[in-house]
């Protein structure tokens, strides 16, 4: 079974991998129409693009603003159908590498004999595979954010890629100190809200981006945001997953606070990690906050999501690897 | 953290005064403190302030590691001691933020929770004139029914009471105003909005109340009757008390460690551990208890926790004159393995009987290495199991004064170095190895036997009171984030109208041709329905503009707004038909 968790995670990246070159795919020959398009008619993309700003300006409920990437039915090109197609196998080879990720957790919690989130490895492959679930539900909610796809199959593939070349650990039980069944529900909430927000950070970053595009800029990082969605959509997008992301952050906090008074004697102790998850909490607090104070701008406060994102790598990554302290179960030499 | 948007009136000027100006400068510091920018920008700066608490040793966690720091960083420790930076979470600087945090937070929930109950008492708002213009809008004709002949108005009342019915059966708040009804929903979100603030104060309060009414303290408790801990102050290695607890605050209660049982792996990673003690509590019958890791030993007034643990070799020292002292002192571990490492010291040896004088230059003490499980080959320096597979202990000598008398604090488990520099505490011999029960007779004559060894524990004994009040705040700060980060507050209005466009309202009334789309839909009449007077009410059928506006994010309202419209319109054609 051991064995088998390791070769299902080889799947789960090519899997991944794959998916990331087809939406490149789509992103690439969605570009080379457009390239097309504004060669020949540059004064049509300019009022299109200026379109797309006005748009972006009023937010109504639910009213979309005009998108740059809608060709007309009269462009006769093949690359959009391509494209489609492209993205369609994308997603589906995204679908086939989620189920290959759930194979990798699965049988390594069946060898364990416990649930799979013992140490920084197992708990990677779960923050992660809570992500790819959460993009492929909002995904079919919303077809039409499918070219975010690709910094979703990058996230993957760079944190899976991580989890495998430098955070493998062998199988071993727990240790005491996790053995009691608030692990099982801390820990999830840890993974679910992790998962959630680490997906809610690809659209914010995307906002970012997005949000310069539709202004105008046309350096590099910009350039990017010219076939993703609109950037209100986006930023609601961003919104909604954190609303429904930060409650459960909050009592992964709480649940992790009832199970150190009983493991070690007191709820709260400014234990690295818990300091950390303390200044993700806060500044998670303040995007939410920023969100919905009309005077700041809404660049602003999704800069603060994405900063909040920055908090919540460093409590995994930084604090598991370059400071000791009561939660060291990363198991990483 | 003032919410503009869900302010529910704006507060009246004040009379313009003579202006005061120490009174403005306060206000207008008052004001800025509390508004929302003020509240992020100090809660940017408090996790800002909580990162050096994880990057430099604390003292509250290790105090230990704080003295390493000082050792390796003699310059620049001193200076970050000064400003706290080893105490951040106490310091004035992080005390200071999370104040002002609170304080701005107070200012601002205040206002709102006198807004906010205004808000429950008060009645939805008439509606704008131009329900068009609002976000979401539907509108449809009804045909008069059998009232219409008491005449003027009473149709088009009925028809909003009707409506009003159906809003209310969906827990909507709803006003009538003659033939319009205002309804408003949605007030869960200010309520939950507030409760998280209101429960963030409580736990701080928890926080606080515990901090000044809870006490601890760390022990090192070694197996058997005779190494017995009693719940007093001295008794504790290490504790710390609120500022509002004393000596005799604490629960009297008394533990001796019966039983210790750990289990491991193969590769010495520990699987499971098990303390069994024998409690003793005033006006109880004594009784055996058994905790673990994850699960505390609970007693009235305080918990215990098992924290670590190790052995305690079984030292027995024979003087030159025959004089047996057993020592049985705990060996602090070093590592995963337990090796531990200790001092066994005789203070009272070597007593000529004859005359009875204590030499104090005659005191003997043993460095030691106490292995569980020793490696095959030498050096014996580190064990190689955690549990005692083939226990060894390794004993260096000494003899001389063990400046013990002199009053000078030092630590148990190391001998004092000073008297070692100063040549008045000397090593006889080399270290050797012994087995248990192997005895190694000195150059004077006189003996080293190790016997065993015990087991020890290291607990913590702990008492917060603020910890129910933090854990229900806390339940209820999740409750109140839920329903302030779902809820949705939303006002719909309904203004019922004659048919007759002179008639109509004010504002400009409906579209012609829109009301007779929404006419021609659905919900004509049905002619076989219609009573002797149907030429008449046909001309008496009234006119229905509904108009929605959400107050907050809502992207779903459109559709709410819809199947609210069809449940109206439903309502009041099973009304007619009846």
């Amino acid at each position: 079974m051991a064995a088998l968790s390791d070769q299902l995670l080889v799947v789960a990246i090519f899997a991944y991998l794959v998916a990331m070159i087809c939406h490149a795919a789509e992103y690439a020959l969605g570009n080379r129409a457009m390239v097309g398009r504004t060669v020949v008619r540059p004064a049509r993309e300019r009022v299109l693009v200026g379109a797309g700003v006005g748009g972006a300006g009023g937010t109504g409920p639910g009213a979309e603003p005009p998108r740059v990437e809608k060709v007309p039915a009269a462009d006769v090109d093949r690359g959009p159908g391509r494209a489609a197609l492209a993205g369609r196998i994308a997603v589906a080879v995204t679908v086939l590498g989620a189920l290959a990720h759930l194979g990798v957790i699965t049988t390594r919690g069946i060898a364990a004999d416990r649930m799979p989130w013992g140490n920084m490895y197992e708990f990677v492959l779960s923050v992660t595979f809570v992500g790819a679930t959460a993009w492929l539900v909002v995904l079919s909610r919303r077809p039409a954010i499918r070219h975010l796809g690709l910094f979703v199959a990058l996230a993957m593939v760079l944190l899976l890629g991580v989890a495998g070349l430098v955070l493998y650990t062998p199988i071993v039980p727990l240790v005491p100190a996790l053995n009691s069944y608030w692990f099982v529900i801390h820990v999830t909430a840890a993974v679910l809200s992790s998962g959630l927000l680490l997906l809610a950070a690809v659209p914010a970053v995307m906002y970012l981006i997005r949000n310069g595009y539709e202004q105008g800029k046309r350096s590099f990082p910009y350039t990017l945001g010219a076939r993703v969605p609109a950037a209100a959509t986006l930023e609601r997008l961003t919104f909604r997953l954190h609303t429904f992301a930060f409650p459960i952050w909050t009592f992964a906090v709480m649940a992790g606070a009832v199970w150190a008074e009983a493991a070690w004697g007191r709820y709260w102790g400014w234990d690295p990690k818990e300091t950390w998850a303390f200044i993700s909490w806060v500044v998670y607090a303040g995007y939410l906050h920023a969100r919905a104070t009309p005077s700041v701008k809404r660049n602003v406060a999704t800069w603060i999501a994405v900063l909040g994102f920055a908090t919540m790598l460093m409590n995994l990554f930084g604090v598991n690897l370059f400071i000791s302290g009561l939660h060291s179960y990363a198991g990483v030499n | 953290m003032t919410l503009v948007e869900d302010r529910v009136a704006a507060p009246e000027q004040p009379p313009p005064r003579r202006p005061n100006r120490l009174w403005a400068l306060l206000r207008n510091s008052w004001r800025q403190l509390t508004s929302m920018r003020t509240a992020l920008v100090l809660l940017f700066l408090l996790a800002v302030a909580a990162i050096p608490g994880s990057l430099l040793p604390q003292r509250a966690i290790s105090a230990e590691k704080v003295n390493a720091y000082f050792v390796q960083h003699p310059k620049l420790a001193p200076v970050l001691d000064r400003l706290g930076a080893f105490e951040v979470f106490a310091s004035v600087w992080f005390s200071a933020i999370y104040l002002l945090l609170f304080t701005s937070l107070i200012g601002c929930i205040v206002p709102r929770l006198r807004d906010h109950y205004r808000a429950l008492r008060a009645v939805p708002p008439a509606p704008p004139r131009h329900l068009r213009r609002l976000p979401q809008y539907a509108s449809w004709s009804v045909a008069g029914s059998g009232d219409a002949r008491s005449g003027g108005g009473d149709d088009e009342e009925g028809t909003a009471r009707a409506i009003a019915a159906v809003l209310r059966r969906r827990r909507w708040r709803v006003a009538v105003r003659g033939g319009t009804v205002s309804a408003e929903k949605g007030y869960l979100k200010e309520t939950g909005n507030l409760l998280f603030h209101v429960t963030l104060l409580a736990v701080l309060v928890g926080v606080g109340y515990g901090a000044w009414y809870g006490w601890h303290g760390n022990r090192l408790l070694v197996g058997g009757a005779d190494k017995a801990f009693c719940n007093t102050l001295q008794q504790f290695d290490e504790q710390g008390l609120g500022p509002r607890v004393d000596d005799g605050d604490l629960p009297p209660f008394c533990l001796e460690l019966t039983d210790f049982k750990a289990s491991y792996l193969d590769s010495g990673q520990p699987k499971s551990f098990s303390a069994t003690v024998r409690v003793d509590e005033r006006g109880r019958p004594s009784r055996s208890a058994t905790f673990s890791v994850n699960s505390p030993l609970r007693l009235h007034g305080a918990n215990v926790y098992l924290l670590g643990h190790g052995y305690a070799p079984i030292i027995r020292y024979t003087d030159r004159y025959g004089k047996s002292l057993t020592s049985i002192a705990p060996f602090p571990t070093t590592d995963a393995m337990l090796t531990g490492e200790g001092v066994a010291t005789f203070q009272d040896v070597n007593i000529d009987p004859k005359t009875g004088k204590r030499d104090p230059n005659q005191q003997v003490a043993f460095e030691g290495i106490y292995l569980p499980t020793m490696p095959d080959q030498p050096p014996y320096v580190r064990s190689v199991f955690p549990a005692e597979r083939s226990p060894g202990l390794m004993l260096i000598p000494y003899r001389g004064n063990l400046g013990l008398e002199a009053g000078i604090p030092g630590s148990v488990y190391q001998l004092d170095q000073r008297q070692i520099r100063t040549g008045k505490l000397k090593q006889v011999g080399d270290g050797k190895l012994l087995r248990p029960g192997e005895k190694w007779t000195l150059d004077d004559g006189s003996s080293v036997e190790f016997v065993g060894s015990r087991q020890f524990v290291t607990l913590s004994v702990r008492y917060d009171p603020g910890e129910k009040i933090v854990l229900v705040s806390s339940a209820l700060l999740l409750v109140g984030l839920m329903l302030t980060l779902t809820g949705r507050r939303r006002r719909v209005w309904f203004r019922v109208l004659p048919a007759d466009p002179s008639a109509q309202s004010p504002a400009g009334g409906p579209d012609p041709d829109r009301a007779a789309d929404s006419n021609g839909g659905t919900a004509a009449p049905d002619p076989a329905l219609s009573d002797p007077l149907s030429e008449s009410t046909t001309a008496r059928s009234s006119f229905v503009e509904a108009g929605g506006l959400p107050r907050t994010d809502y992207s779903g309202f459109a559709e709410e707004f819809n199947q609210l419209v069809a449940a109206v319109r439903r309502a009041g054609t099973q009304e007619e038909s009846e």
